[in-house]
């Protein structure tokens, strides 16, 4: 679980040191604009990491949706696209089909991905598009200032639901993850959180399951990553953090939705004894 | 496909253009009346190398075809007037990222649904951008099944040479018809190497390939309007094209693209038995329109007056009077709801033009 995959030397002030914990390759110099405590630092320097473990940088290509993340391609250093808004997996497929060599990257906000780009995200899961998708899910839309998400829970306050999101009249907390677990193009989908240091390595061991999942051929992936946006959400980082945990993930409960790999394992045991068998009377046969 | 010449449709015809362009991906969605181009691209894309996906919705298809166009791949795709209204926020991005691409739309009758007759309605959408944002799209305009083919054929070069999105500004009629195709100067060619700016798997050694249509700071949109204005500029230069039928003697000037186009050389014919020396001026080129080549008829002498026939309520005409530039009188002779022209629906009013060409019946008034 390094980041740093090689020992790198540094020299400061004329000492020489042992690098221990660095920028991952994959991560531009620059210094990230997001909001002080907004997740979004902790979750592009995660899937950098597994980028870099993979060491499929210099095959990576990314989509930048329209969100807080508009502006992804700032800090991730590989090709990348900036896609219209929703339209990421769209134009995901299209790079895909061209170049299947490439791991395609598409890294959306719960607006992007969860209200005017559902069309474009259910039909590239259904295709199995190989495709590895990034849900970075706050409940809310942070960059026009606070409005209400598909993912905004019941009660909570919004800029165009100040008085609570009223399912009655607006509608419920749309689960992605749980939807696109049905659709037997996807190989891989877990939700996830960042709120504590646990939660955050359990995030890290997702995404990279996630792009094993288009690296080994078997179908499209998703990791939901539940985030806070203290600053819309009128908290301190803090109160933000607890929030996403106590709250939001009773509405969105955290785990694995679908996974091929374990799929394999458990087909893998079932079959272990019939196999044998079949193998057995097919050799006496000949 | 290997024979040279082929008795086929309009849309078909448009698929073999698109293979022996080198087109590698063709995404769309079922409309009426373009249906046979993903049936045939579905068909038979695959023994060219290429990919076929029948997409969600039409917006996905243009978005598709942006991220095939990024990677390098020659893409298309098609529809008829209300999915080209779905495509126009994709065409705007891929304007403004400068990703080449072919875009066909077989016009029928709107606004809204409308019906599935031939129509021309959608020629301001065609020749002034269509989506948000300031840009345009080259634009050909074909009038026989040849031409579907050849015009696709054509608008993968001129989208690659510019890197800007192209359209073939097609009808239902056009679509529809079957006609002998002569695929002899249509000979297939490799795609030209886009690895110098495209995105893909190599990018070892190599500064990496960024493709966005955001500059948040005015200062820095600035320069970008600026260069695609350049180019659009260039293009206006470069790539006007049109042809004439009979118009060296002609005292009234036609000017008509598409299936109305063909109707106006019949027209020309029997007018000029009785008497009546017309002539046609078809635009190929209707974005960038030939404006000049317009106002040198407009200023010669023997030219009376100009009629202009489309299948719509007045679009390609402001175009026409904008280069005649009130130097003579410009007519309107339109067909509405789908209704398709004869030869005396175009002559009935020229005889009334001939008689004054400031007739006021058809007289084309800017309003």
């Amino acid at each position: 679980m390094e980041a740093v995959p090689e020992k790198k030397r540094v020299t400061v002030d004329g000492q020489d040191y042992e690098l221990v914990f660095g920028r991952p390759a994959s991560l531009t110099s620059k210094p990230f604009t997001y909001c002080p405590g907004c997740n979004h630092g902790t979750i592009h320097r995660l899937v950098a990491e597994v980028i870099d473990e993979l060491g499929i940088q210099h095959r990576c290509v990314g989509m930048a949706s329209v969100g807080c993340s508009v502006f992804s391609y700032e800090f991730f250093d590989f090709d990348f696209i900036s896609c219209a808004h929703g339209r990421a997996l769209a134009v995901a497929t299209g790079v895909k089909r061209v170049q299947p060599d490439t791991v395609v990257l598409s890294y959306q906000g719960d607006g992007d991905l969860a209200a005017i780009g559902t069309a474009e995200t259910i039909h590239a899961a259904n295709r199995g598009e190989r495709i590895t998708t990034i849900f970075v899910n706050n409940a809310i839309y942070g960059m026009t200032g606070g409005q209400m998400a598909p993912t905004t829970i019941i009660g909570q306050r919004t800029t165009t639901t100040p008085e609570g999101r009223d399912e009655h009249r607006i509608g419920w907390p749309i689960r992605m993850s749980e939807m696109l677990a049905l659709l037997p193009g996807v190989a891989f989908v877990a939700r996830t959180t960042c709120h504590d240091a646990k939660s955050i390595l359990k995030t890290k061991v997702a995404i990279k399951k996630a792009f094993r999942a288009q690296l080994e051929d078997r179908g499209f992936s998703m990791v939901e990553i539940l985030s806070n946006c203290n600053v819309n959400w009128r908290m301190t980082p803090q109160d933000a953090v607890n929030w996403v945990g106590e709250e939001m993930t009773k509405v969105f409960p955290p785990g694995t939705y679908k996974d091929v790999f374990a799929e394999d394992q458990e087909k893998a045991r079932a079959d272990a004894p019939s196999k044998t068998k079949a193998q057995s009377s097919e050799k006496t046969e000949v | 496909m290997s024979a040279q010449r082929v008795f086929m449709k309009g849309n078909e015809a448009a698929c073999e253009g698109a293979f022996r362009a080198g087109c590698k991906f063709f995404a769309g969605y079922p409309i009426t009346p373009q249906n046979e181009v993903p049936e045939y691209m579905s068909k038979h894309i695959w023994d060219h190398g290429g990919t076929f996906i029948q997409s969600e919705s039409e917006v996905a298809a243009i978005n598709m075809l942006m991220g095939a166009s990024a990677a390098g791949a020659r893409a298309m795709t098609s529809s008829s007037s209300p999915g080209i209204s779905l495509k126009q926020e994709g065409i705007s991005y891929i304007a403004m990222s400068e990703l080449p691409c072919v875009v066909m739309n077989v016009v029928r009758c709107g606004p809204g649904l409308g019906n599935i007759a031939p129509h021309q309605g959608d020629y301001f959408q065609a020749t002034r951008g269509g989506g948000h944002g300031d840009y345009r799209t080259i634009t050909l305009a074909p009038n026989s099944v040849q031409e579907m083919a050849q015009f696709v054929y054509l608008a993968f070069e001129l989208a690659d040479k510019w890197r800007n999105p192209a359209l073939v500004l097609s009808d239902g009629t056009i679509g529809q018809m079957m006609e002998p195709v002569d695929f002899s100067e249509m000979p297939y060619v490799e795609p030209p190497d886009k690895s110098d700016w495209c995105l893909n798997a190599h990018q070892e050694g190599r500064e990496r390939h960024l493709i966005t249509t955001i500059y948040l700071l005015a200062e820095d949109m600035a320069p970008v309007h600026e260069r695609l204005v350049k180019k659009y500029e260039r293009i206006k230069k470069a790539e006007v094209r049109y042809t004439d039928y009979m118009s060296d003697d002609a005292e009234i000037l036609i000017v008509a693209i598409g299936s109305p186009s063909r109707v106006a050389r019949s027209a020309i014919k029997a007018g000029r038995e009785e008497g009546l020396k017309l002539g046609l001026l078809r635009p190929i080129t209707v974005w960038p329109f030939p404006y000049g080549v317009i106002r040198q008829y407009a200023e010669s002498d023997r030219v009376k007056a100009i009629v202009v026939t489309e299948m719509n309520w007045g679009q390609m005409v402001e175009d026409v009077a904008m280069a005649v530039s009130g130097k003579k009188p410009v007519h309107f002779v339109p067909k509405h709801g789908g209704l398709t022209f004869t030869p005396e629906d175009m002559l009935e009013p020229i005889r009334a033009i001939r008689e004054n060409p400031m007739n006021p019946e058809t007289l084309w008034v800017q309003t």
